[in-house]
């Protein structure tokens, strides 16, 4: 009796091990609840190329994603295959070893990408990736097209023309810009957006290489330039969130709005008929560089516990390809940060073009590896700046002080 | 002392004080416990890290950057707590004494009073929100409309009003819930006394200050001591109308917002520290439960039994 419970077991016990090798299920967790028909449509492709591999897709609301994926990585009941964030929050769960590393061999393509799109999925510590990039944002000025054509205005050239063209609209009664500072994050997008330019590829440059910080008095003019053009922003603007702003753009009651490629799908959606136009905010003169923010949102990455580590490559492998990075984009109207990606929609091939000549979003990129982040800094210093509580000077010494607690290369 | 058998009477008790008793340990002592555990761990994201004594206390009190935010919304915690004793413990009272001296229309007052208190926190901050809106707020637009434009302010976007523009919402939002435990104090008190009082004065300053307040003190201590517990552990409403950060550059910054910040981050921050977030949640908690129980005696003492 007893050795035929023993027998049962190890059937049971050889079965229970086999079974994945047999039927490779693999769950994919994803935190865009809004594109999971389409998720459905990729994996559906996948499939298709792999039999015998199926992959089950999770999504979960955004905001609480990363607070219930490193629950579960650390009670480990995590997926097989998953979303994460970029950078900073990257980091939280790489280092806690819960990722398959990733390499040019095990993912070939790789090798192709943008370094900084790779740069946003590899942990610093290790040098090691962890991920294969999925899309990018860029900052740039959005505009209402029929606004510009109705009063003969063009895409300014120097930062001269910027100007002339917010008088111009402001004199035709309407709000030049539709942004408001109230919501904090909001800050730190109008810099990047308004002022890539001016801070330019040098100064970034610098900043990088340790030998300038935030009071290099080319950070300092760009955030006087900034607090220049918030004269025309809407009244009452230090009190004006952001889903007011998307609002005074998306009905047509403002000409321009600094900000996040992510806001073009949905200024689509809330006014079908509205015609957008992109442009990067121009430097002092025309000879400048004309520069966007840029950053990467996040990528797909594997579980480094994985039963199924080969299938979960196969399907690192199949998200870095071109067909999926087509897709990706003909889809979701994104950024996808495979390359040699076409776009159908003229819009986004004209950020995907812009994206040519970018800098980073700073303190997204680079400064959100301790506290104070400098995002929180410059946030509640741009607050200030525009409620005329501070100078340019004054805050870019802030924001430098503030990173001193943690930043080293402005330590000494 | 008598012996407690199950059988009977004891086994009803027993069975009765059994399933709240595991489920006050459950979900109350166990969480609390626990959070004073995590405050003194090192904490990588959320996995946990060595035993740090009592660093992650040090840390929120006398670091920089954390102590001058800890400081930055503690005072602001206290600002709110005598405020809205003012504005929301002070017209309650007055609005009770009115509904009680049955003023014309009083019927209909005690039910406007009351309704804001039923809504959810969330509505309250959201509608607020929209009357505070600078460019279409009814705030704003009434403010223009009876020749007063230059009083029309973006509330919510400056240092000046933001805090204050949360704390009207606050009062506008539970005035009726002290108005409603004073009314019940007042209603209680005999009329036998009222009409001893009405032989000897006229005066109603005379009435509310010599016996009416005396024998509502009771009530006082119940809404005291729930505004002092609210207002330090203010959260929903900065939440709605303020954001994470406590915008404007930190002026609407309360301790809920700052504890939820550091334990579990927010977008612009990435990072989380459990050892710091739980350290300050065990020192809010500290803090209030203490000086709630100060103030509870002290109130206590001077209530009268009639």
């Amino acid at each position: 009796m007893r050795k035929t419970f023993i027998h049962m077991g190890a059937v049971l016990g050889a079965t229970i091990i086999a079974m994945p090798a047999l039927a490779q299920e693999l769950t994919f967790w994803s935190w865009r609840q809004e594109d999971r028909a389409q998720y459905e449509g990729f994996i559906d492709t996948f499939e298709a190329a792999n039999p015998g591999i199926t992959v089950t897709q999770e999504t979960f609301e955004a905001a609480n994603y990363n607070t219930i994926l490193s629950t579960a990585l650390a009670g480990g009941t995590g997926p097989d295959l998953m979303m994460v964030r970029a950078y900073g929050g990257l980091e939280n769960i790489a280092s806690a070893g819960y990722l398959m590393p990733l390499d040019t061999e095990k993912v070939p393509a790789l090798a192709d990408f943008a370094p900084s799109a790779v740069a946003a999925e590899t942990m610093r510590s290790d040098e090691t990736i962890y991920a294969v990039p999925f899309a990018s944002q860029t900052m740039l000025v959005i505009y209402n097209k029929a606004i510009f054509d109705q009063m003969g205005l063009e895409e300014p050239q120097t930062w001269d023309e910027f100007v002339t063209v917010a008088q111009t609209i402001k004199d035709n009664g309407i709000f030049p810009f539709a942004n408001g500072t109230a919501t904090a994050w909001q800050n730190e997008t109008i810099v990047s957006a308004l002022g890539s330019s001016i801070i330019g590829t040098d100064f970034y440059e610098d900043l990088m290489a340790g030998e300038a910080d935030f009071t290099d008095p080319r950070y300092v003019e760009a955030l006087e330039k900034v607090k220049e053009m918030s004269a025309f922003f809407p009244d009452g603007f230090i009190g004006l969130d952001y889903p007011s702003s998307q609002q005074l753009f998306a009905s047509g009651l403002a000409a321009m709005f600094a900000g996040g490629s992510f806001e073009l799908a949905n200024f689509r959606s809330q006014n079908p008929d509205i015609e957008l136009g992109v442009f990067a905010a121009p430097g002092m003169s025309a000879e400048d560089e004309k520069l966007v923010g840029l950053y990467y949102d996040g990528g797909y990455a594997a579980n480094a516990t994985t039963e199924n580590s080969e299938a979960a490559l196969k399907f690192l492998n199949f998200v870095a390809s071109q067909e999926f990075g087509q897709a990706f984009a003909d889809e979701l109207s994104n950024i996808s940060t495979v390359p040699g990606v076409t776009f159908g929609d003229p819009l986004l091939q004209e950020v995907a073009d812009l994206n040519a000549s970018a800098i980073p979003y700073i303190m997204l990129v680079h400064f959100r590896y301790g506290e104070p982040s400098g995002s929180v800094l410059l946030q509640a210093e741009v607050q200030k700046l525009v409620a005329d509580q501070t100078t340019p000077e004054a805050a870019a010494a802030a924001v430098t002080e503030g990173l001193k607690a943690w930043y080293e290369p402005f330590q000494d | 002392m008598p012996q407690l058998r199950l059988t009977g009477r004891g086994l009803w008790i027993t069975v009765l004080i059994a399933p709240p008793l595991a489920f006050v340990a459950l979900f109350i002592v166990y969480p609390i416990v626990a959070a004073f555990a995590y405050a003194f761990y090192d904490w990588q994201g959320l996995a946990r890290g060595d035993f740090v004594g009592l660093a992650n206390f040090h840390h929120v009190l006398f670091v920089e950057p954390y102590a001058s935010w800890t400081r930055n919304a503690f005072t602001h915690n206290i600002i709110v707590f005598f405020a809205l004793m003012v504005l929301q413990n002070g017209v309650g009272f007055i609005l009770a004494y009115a509904l009680w001296r049955e003023l014309p229309g009083a019927r209909f007052h005690r039910v406007a009073v009351f309704l804001p208190v039923v809504l959810s926190t969330i509505i309250v901050g959201y509608l607020w929100k929209l009357f505070l809106h600078p460019i279409f707020g009814v705030v704003n637009q009434s403010l223009k409309a009876v020749g007063l434009p230059f009083l029309a302010q973006p509330w919510l976007g400056q240092d000046s009003t933001a805090l204050w523009a949360l704390i009207f919402a606050n009062a506008w939002h539970m005035v009726g819930f002290p108005t409603l435990v004073f009314l019940a104090g007042m209603q209680r008190i005999p009329t036998e006394i009222l009409d001893a009082v009405r032989m000897e004065t006229e005066s109603e300053w005379v009435k509310i200050t010599k016996v009416v307040w005396p024998l509502v003190a009771p009530s006082a201590t119940v809404v005291f001591v729930l505004l002092f517990v609210g207002a330090f552990n203010w959260f929903e409403l900065p939440y709605i109308m303020a954001g994470l950060d406590g915008s404007p550059y930190g002026s609407t910054d309360v301790l809920g917002l700052y504890f939820y910040r550091t334990a579990f981050g927010n977008v612009s921050a990435g990072q989380q520290d459990f050892g710091l977030g739980s350290a300050l949640a065990v020192l809010i908690f500290v803090f209030i439960a203490a000086v709630a129980s100060v103030i509870t005696v002290r109130l206590r003492a001077r209530e009268i039994q009639i």
